[in-house]
Formats: C-alpha cells, sequence, structure tokens
C-alpha cells in the first residue's frame, strides 16, 4: 500500500506552489461541461491540524476535469463529518447534487486516519464511504485517489487524477524530458540535453519511458526507467531511429528506422533485440501504434501520394487505408476501447486534432488549432493532451474527447511540447 | 532509377571532372526563399559546374570560394526533389568523396515547422536520401554517406513566415570530424 501510494504521486490537478525552478504547469479550465455535476465538497474534519489538506485538492481535481461544478459549502451549521449527518434538502437548497464529508485524524504511530463519504442529495442514497491510512507525505495522493473514486461513481468512467505526464521543454538550448503528476504538480527530470528530445512513449506498467533524443547528433531510441534512471539506445542503426511505441503488453516496440532505406515501420523487442520490418513500402511509414488488443499497428503512409493514416493487421499484414477527408492525416492514437482513434488533421494552413470513429468512419473536430499537435489520451480515454501553440510559445492543453471541455495548461518560461499521458497506476 | 537517368548524371559527372566554373551556385536566402517559385526538377541534369578540389594551401571543404563550402540544399513545401540549381554542389561533394576515399558525409535532412514531428522527421529523412541517391549516382559509395534527419528540431530560420519555411526544407552536408 505504501509502495503504490508513492508510485502512484498524483492526477490531473493542479500545481499549488511552484516548488522549484523546474517548468512546473497549472491547469486552467478553459471551457467546460454544460452538463458539469454541482457538488459541494465540505472541508474535513481535522484538516485544518495539517499544512496540506485533502478536500481542497479533491475539489480542484473535480473541478478542473470540467465535469464538475464546486457549490460553496462555507457556512453550513454544524459542519457535517459522516454521511449521516448530511441533510439533503440544505444541500439541495444550495444547488448541490452530490456533497462529500470527511474527517482527518492522527493515529498514535504518526500516520492518519482519512475517511470520505459521497452522499447523492438528490435521490438521498450513500454512493461510496472509503477510509484510508496514510503519511502526511501521502496526503495529495490520497487526495487524487478520493477525486478518482468521486470521478467513477458519478461518471461511471475511472478517474485519471492518480496518473502521471511526461512532457518536454525547452528553454534556450536546453532540453528536459520531466514526468509529473498530472495536475502538473511536483514535475522530475527524467532527461536534460543540449539536443531536441521527442515522442516520449510510457510502458504499459508505467516504469520505463521511450523517447527520442539527438545527443548523437541523429535521432535514437532510448528507453530508461524511471526508478534507477538507467537508460539503454533500444534502437540506434544507421540512419534515423524514431517514432518509438509500446505494445500493450509491454514486450515489444514499434519503431520507424531508415537503416534499410525509407522510413519503414519495425517491430523490436523492448530491449532493442530481433528488430524486425514490419511490412515494405517505397513511402514514408512512420508514427506506428498498437492498437489496444495489440493486434493492429494504427500508422502514417505517403504511400497514396499525401500523409494519411493506416491499419496494418499484424496477424493477416492487411494494410486498410483509415482516413480520406483531406490532404494531411497524421498522428494516430487508438482510444483505449479500440473504437476509434485521434489524430492531427491539417484543414487549411491549420493543424487540429481530432477523432475518427472506426466502424462509422464519422470525424469529429476537436480542437481549433492553429499548430495543435502530438495528442495523447488520457488513459480512460476521457480527454486528449496536445501541445498547441500560445503567442509563439509551445504550450500544453487538453480537450475532452466530446470536445466539449477544454482545459490549458500554463508554465512559467519554458516551451513546453510532446506531451505523453501514463498508464493507470497499478 | 532508370539507366538512361543515371547515364545522364555520369555524363554531368564527368563533365564536371573537366571543368571549372566560376558560376558558383547561390545558396543564399533569396535563393531558398525563390526556390518556392521554381519547377522542382527530377534527375536530369545538364548543367555543369563542379569545381575541380585540387587547391593547395586551403582545405577545399572550407574556402569559401570554393563550392565545397557550401554545404545546403532547399527543398520546395512537401517536396523531395532537388532542384537543378543545387545539383553541382551535390556533383562537388560527391566527386570529392569519389576523390578522398577516407571522407564521409552525414546528410542531415529538415523540414520546416508545420506538422506532425514525428513525420517531419520521416520528410527530412526523404530529403536527405533524395540527395544521397543522386551522390550515388554519381559514384559515391554507399558506406560513404550516412543519411539522418533533425525533422523540424533545428530550424535554422526561427521565423513563421514562408521565408523561413523554405530556409528550413533542407538537406546540410556535414563531413564526419567537422
Amino acid at each position: 500500500m505504501h509502495r503504490t501510494l508513492r508510485l502512484v504521486f498524483a492526477v490531473l490537478a493542479l500545481a499549488f506552489a511552484p516548488l522549484a525552478a523546474r517548468a512546473q504547469l497549472t491547469i486552467e479550465i478553459v471551457g467546460g461541461a454544460g452538463t458539469a455535476v454541482p457538488i459541494a465538497i465540505v472541508p474535513f474534519n481535522g484538516e485544518a491540524a495539517f499544512p496540506l489538506g485533502v478536500s481542497g485538492i479533491v475539489g480542484a481535481d473535480l473541478a478542473r476535469s470540467g465535469m464538475f461544478r464546486l457549490v460553496n459549502a462555507d457556512g453550513v451549521n454544524p459542519r457535517p463529518v459522516r454521511a449521516e449527518d448530511i441533510q439533503a434538502d440544505v444541500w439541495r437548497g444550495r444547488g448541490a447534487d452530490a456533497v462529500v464529508v470527511g474527517s482527518m485524524t492522527p493515529l498514535p504511530d504518526g500516520r492518519v486516519d482519512v475517511r470520505f463519504a459521497l452522499m447523492d442529495v438528490v435521490k438521498q442514497n450513500l454512493l461510496t464511504a472509503m477510509t484510508y491510512t496514510v503519511t502526511p507525505a501521502q496526503f495529495r495522493a490520497t487526495a487524487h485517489k478520493i477525486a478518482d473514486v468521486i470521478y467513477e461513481k458519478i461518471t461511471g468512467d475511472p478517474g485519471v487524477f492518480s496518473t502521471r505526464i511526461a512532457y518536454i521543454t525547452k528553454a534556450g538550448p536546453r532540453y528536459q524530458l520531466l514526468v509529473a503528476d498530472a495536475d502538473g504538480a511536483d514535475p522530475q527530470t527524467v532527461v536534460t540535453s543540449n539536443e531536441p528530445l521527442l515522442s516520449p512513449r510510457w510502458s504499459p506498467d508505467g516504469t520505463r519511458i521511450a523517447y527520442v533524443s539527438f545527443e548523437q547528433k541523429k535521432p535514437v531510441v532510448y528507453v530508461q526507467n524511471l526508478a534507477t534512471g538507467a537508460r539503454a539506445a533500444v534502437a540506434a542503426f544507421r540512419g534515423s531511429n524514431s517514432a518509438p511505441a509500446w505494445s500493450p503488453d509491454g514486450r515489444r516496440l514499434a519503431v520507424t528506422l531508415t537503416k534499410d532505406g525509407g522510413s519503414q515501420v519495425y517491430l523490436m523487442n523492448a530491449d532493442g533485440s530481433d528488430p524486425k520490418r514490419v511490412m515494405s513500402s517505397n513511402a514514408i511509414d512512420t508514427e506506428a501504434s498498437f492498437t489496444p488488443d495489440g493486434g493492429a499497428l494504427l500508422f502514417t503512409s505517403d504511400r497514396g501520394g499525401s500523409p494519411q493514416i493506416y491499419r496494418l493487421n499484424l496477424g493477416s499484414g492487411a494494410v486498410e487505408r483509415l482516413t480520406f477527408d483531406g490532404s494531411y492525416n497524421v498522428s494516430p492514437r487508438p482510444l483505449p476501447d479500440g473504437k476509434g482513434f485521434v489524430f492531427v488533421r491539417r484543414d487549411g494552413g491549420r493543424f487540429q486534432i481530432a477523432l475518427q470513429d472506426l466502424a462509422t468512419r464519422q470525424m469529429q473536430v476537436l480542437t481549433a488549432g492553429p499548430a495543435d499537435e502530438s495528442p495523447s489520451l488520457a488513459p480512460n480515454g476521457k480527454l486528449i493532451l496536445y501541445a498547441s501553440d500560445s503567442g509563439g510559445r509551445g504550450t500544453l492543453a487538453a480537450v475532452s474527447s466530446d470536445g466539449r471541455v477544454k482545459q490549458r495548461l500554463v508554465s512559467a518560461g519554458a516551451d513546453v511540447r510532446e506531451p505523453a499521458w501514463g498508464p493507470f497506476a497499478r | 532509377m532508370n539507366k538512361i537517368v543515371y547515364a545522364a548524371l555520369l555524363a554531368v559527372f564527368l563533365a564536371g571532372c573537366q571543368t571549372t566554373s566560376n558560376q558558383a551556385p547561390v545558396e543564399d536566402k533569396s535563393a531558398a526563399a525563390s526556390a518556392g517559385t521554381q519547377s522542382g526538377a527530377t534527375t536530369s541534369g545538364t548543367q555543369s559546374g563542379a569545381v575541380s578540389g585540387t587547391q593547395t594551401g586551403t582545405n577545399p571543404l572550407k574556402d569559401p570560394n570554393n563550392i565545397l563550402s557550401k554545404r545546403s540544399i532547399y527543398f520546395e513545401f512537401d517536396s523531395f526533389v532537388v532542384a537543378d540549381q543545387y545539383k553541382p554542389i551535390i556533383e562537388a561533394h560527391a566527386k570529392y568523396l569519389a576523390a578522398n576515399k577516407n571522407a564521409k558525409v552525414t546528410l542531415q535532412g529538415h523540414a520546416d515547422e508545420r506538422g506532425s514531428r514525428e513525420y517531419n522527421i520521416a520528410l527530412g529523412q526523404k530529403r536527405a536520401d533524395a540527395v544521397k541517391r543522386m551522390m550515388q549516382l554519381m559514384g559515391v559509395q554507399e558506406l560513404a554517406v550516412e543519411t539522418v534527419s533533425f525533422g523540424k528540431e533545428k530550424p535554422r530560420n526561427l521565423g513563421h513566415d514562408e521565408a523561413a519555411w523554405a530556409e528550413n526544407r533542407r538537406v546540410d552536408i556535414v563531413y564526419v570530424g567537422e
């Protein structure tokens, strides 16, 4: 439990005080869902004794998701602490559909008993109640866990507040690959280089990151262990080595190599051994990513004259073109449920993030551009993190997969690009 | 690449060996910017212009009066076709590589800032590969040339307009050890 929580860190939420000089992201909601659920988060009993509480982080997580609207919880006397203390009519009078109450109680061993209850005050039933025994260092992680539980109980989808994100910053000549909580808090440097870094990709278990580094004056794919910092160049063949993508079981990588001429897609073991070309074309094939079932690759190719998205069935070798609308459709990323993919399309001179359904071929444009790229899906498939341009500077932004919730991730100083959303914590 | 083209290129190459020209092809900003208006020719070169690399006392690769100091080939938008105006530069380097068996080059492909970073890596690679193919047709050995791509990661011009983009769609010829 301890170890799990320590590795988990945090979620899709907000950064409080900038703790370090490293570029920390703060998240602003720039557009919300019309159907945000009104929820009251009552400050937890006993929380004032701790410098960093829990209920404030829970509320910030939920509000930032765009799926919830916080209802004022001040001035209710007596303040409810347990589910049975909640007077539904009082909260309904304030416009709340749901209420969260809780407490934080120090234990003799220095740990803290954190418990909360979530009540649906419309139907007047208890949705859930949970207890955690944690150290003060685990308060943030605990708050994100609680926000995940509340999010799932109310929306039906798992929350992603306890996940992490990776991204790349450029400040002057210095490039850094960073990993932070999904709310931007606690950024940790993974790699620093004076040459470009790009295409970070989390291993499915969240323990390793594959990325492309130009430190050898050419693109080389590395895999780095996040806990130890140990890394290996897994693809450093003659020519260019780029576009890593993990198989769902974490045992293999798809990469783009040029060692045999042209940019072509190969599969190799995650340690770089046994690279095998998966198909041959005399065109560009790149940006492969596995479908969630591991049975196919989506990739970008210009074999038809313009860059479009294709699917390779790894069993049969059959290739099928998936995009037909427009002359530039690239960077496919399958949805976690396997039913569609997000990608980058060019419309006129604008680059936008779009989503296409695999069954109906229906396409929905999610962002306006003009320079949106590198989409990365939250592990619940509900939010898409992407790189955007704000006044000539790289920033990150997020949009819900229905296009309604929009967030901007603001960073002081550096250019921020190449986001990659990590997996659910295990 | 068919044999006729090969023969034509070989002829150009041989002609280049016998000719000294002062008409150094331009590769400055104005040339790069105007490249966008020129039709992209395929490998049917009829120009000559390679300079013999026999000067003494100076490194021909560094001599600003020597065509070998010209190191950049510029491309049109979404194009991998080497424009005629750059062929003399490639011929000169091909000749140098043929004459200096220990010399090796890296052809570094680049793209402008628009679009996917990874797809731009592939675009830059395709440009570098196009220059390599031309050098090979001129007799350069496979192992003397490595093609790599920086995509849009290393723009020469940090601007965000067509003139900047034209400067950034390029292949740089870099000698190993430089």
